[in-house]
């Protein structure tokens, strides 16, 4: 066989391997030009942090042991003694802040442009599984160095899942592996943290990129109809994957420089028997939730006042992922302002309740 | 006004030149942190000199046990003839602990059937070179062992 050593396995590869198949079908795959362009990085800004917080997770572990005696310590060893260390513990919260926050701008970006009508409601779904999990996952790896902050935050944090009805105790002391927050806890959340999770999260990922890549690119509303002039349309490879990697590098630069500039604390290791200190607060993820709860009084129609707020979140959260199906009933057509109406209400609680919550 | 034909590189090679730079510079400066992170870092040096292995009154002859000396196992054997003697008790094979057969009055390493002599020969089976010997002192009724 004749070429370069290159295109002798690239022959060898395809003679084995559908790879003509996928070369056609990448040359089709296009995605749309218009002013919404911009909202399509989004998922590939959060695809990219997740393959950061795999990668560093995976170097965290070779010098992590979990325990109540050993975590805060080892957590501190890795940042004062191990090469770097410190460098990679920093990138990987930084990444995981910045990943939720992608991911949040990557949902409600989908649900403004209405990009989870149909066919693409398994799509929809799948991300907001997804969503769920990235909020576990930042919940979970909280806890990890032990500290007196993460200590009282997953106290709090646990101490809601016991106000829901009828679950809630048996969820809260399952999360807990016992009554108490404890070297059981910790025990529990490094397994669900490093392989629970991230064999679900895998598993729906890979659902989620395949329903991408079965369906296409979304196309705003009223595409089909314009004339082919307006149409315009960008490759997906390689012009689309270019700039993607292209934003990649750009958000690992300010990965770097946050990680770099303005490294996380580890704090003091936890103590059971000393009081909370001032200022216990959840991640700002979190905060919404916890501010809002703030406002709930203790008692409405003789019901525990946190259980009636955690019930109206989980009310709210499965609206929310139901919206592909409740949104074609709504009467405003295509373009449906109420959708739009509804979403900017969500949008703006939770930034004023993180706001106050943050003041 | 021709164009300067004996230019040697293009501006378009000598772009991709400076890309490709970039990109290894980039691969280097992430995969550099990574590679000095799998780099154990020393532990502070607090392995000791000298460690109390066990008391006299506990000791007779023809029996040997184990104790921790720093972080690895050690041998101390009171022979028949009442002679103390220590050894690392890292078989020199695949860094099994060894320990002493009374009925053989050999030190014996199960992995593999390797046998030392109370002199910590290897004498046969598979280990390659014969144990660490240590210095045995004893001070009261306390034997202490030392590297030598």
């Amino acid at each position: 066989m004749a070429g370069t050593p290159l295109a002798r396995v690239m022959g060898w590869l395809r003679e084995r391997l559908p790879i003509d198949a996928l070369e056609e079908f990448a040359s089709h795959k296009t995605v749309p030009k218009y002013r919404g362009s911009i909202w399509y990085y989004f998922g590939g800004v959060s695809l990219f942090l997740f393959i950061v917080q795999v990668t560093t997770g995976i170097l965290l572990i070779l010098y992590y042991q979990p325990g109540v005696q050993t975590a805060y310590e080892s957590v501190r060893f890795t940042v004062v003694h191990v090469r770097f260390g410190w460098l990679v513990r920093s990138i990987h919260t930084w990444s995981a802040n910045l990943m939720i926050f992608s991911v949040f701008v990557h949902m409600f970006s989908v649900y403004f442009t209405k990009a989870f009508r149909r066919p693409r409601e398994l799509t929809w779904l799948s991300g907001f599984v997804l969503l769920l999990l990235c909020l576990g996952f930042g919940f979970s790896g909280y806890l990890l160095p032990w500290n007196t902050l993460a200590y009282f935050a997953t106290k709090v944090g646990t101490a809601i899942t016991a106000t829901a009805p009828l679950v809630g105790p048996w969820l809260m002391q399952l999360l807990r592996g016992g009554k108490d927050v404890g070297a059981e806890t910790l025990t529990r959340f490094f397994g669900l943290h490093v392989a629970l999770m991230p064999a679900i999260f895998t598993a729906i990922l890979g659902i989620h990129l395949l329903l991408i890549q079965i369906q296409g690119m979304h196309e705003p509303h009223g595409w089909k109809d314009a004339p082919p002039a307006e149409r315009r349309t960008m490759p997906f490879f390689p012009n689309f994957i270019l700039r993607d990697l292209l934003l990649w590098l750009i958000v690992l630069n300010v990965l770097a420089i946050l990680a770099v500039m303005f490294p996380w604390e580890i704090g003091h290791k936890a103590d059971p028997n000393a009081p909370a200190p001032l200022g216990i607060k959840p991640e700002w993820y979190f905060l919404f939730m916890y501010q809002a709860l703030k406002y709930f009084p203790g008692k409405i129609l003789g019901l525990d006042g946190d259980a009636v707020g955690v019930l109206l979140f989980g009310l709210g959260g499965l609206l929310w992922a139901l919206v592909p199906f409740w949104d074609p009933r709504l009467p405003s057509g295509a373009r449906n302002r109420a959708l739009n109406w509804i979403g900017i209400v969500v949008v703006a609680a939770i930034l004023v309740l993180t706001g106050i919550g943050l003041s | 006004m021709g164009q300067d034909t004996s230019q040697p590189i293009s501006r378009r090679s000598f772009l991709n030149y400076l890309l490709g730079l970039s990109v290894v510079g980039w691969a280097g400066s992430v995969l550099f942190p990574i590679y000095e992170y799998f780099k154990i870092p020393p532990k502070r040096d607090d392995e000791p000199t000298s460690v109390v292995a066990a008391s006299l009154k506990s000791l007779k002859p023809n029996q040997g046990v184990i104790f921790k000396f720093g972080s690895h196992p050690g041998i101390l054997i009171m022979g028949i003839d009442g002679q103390l003697r220590a050894f690392s008790a890292v078989c020199t094979h695949l860094d099994c602990t060894v320990k002493y057969r009374p009925d053989l009055q050999k030190i014996h390493c199960a992995c593999h059937g390797g046998m030392y002599d109370l002199n910590g020969q290897n004498i046969s089976g598979p280990p390659p070179r014969p144990l660490t010997p240590y210095k045995v002192t004893q001070r009261g009724d306390d034997v202490i062992v030392s590297r030598t």
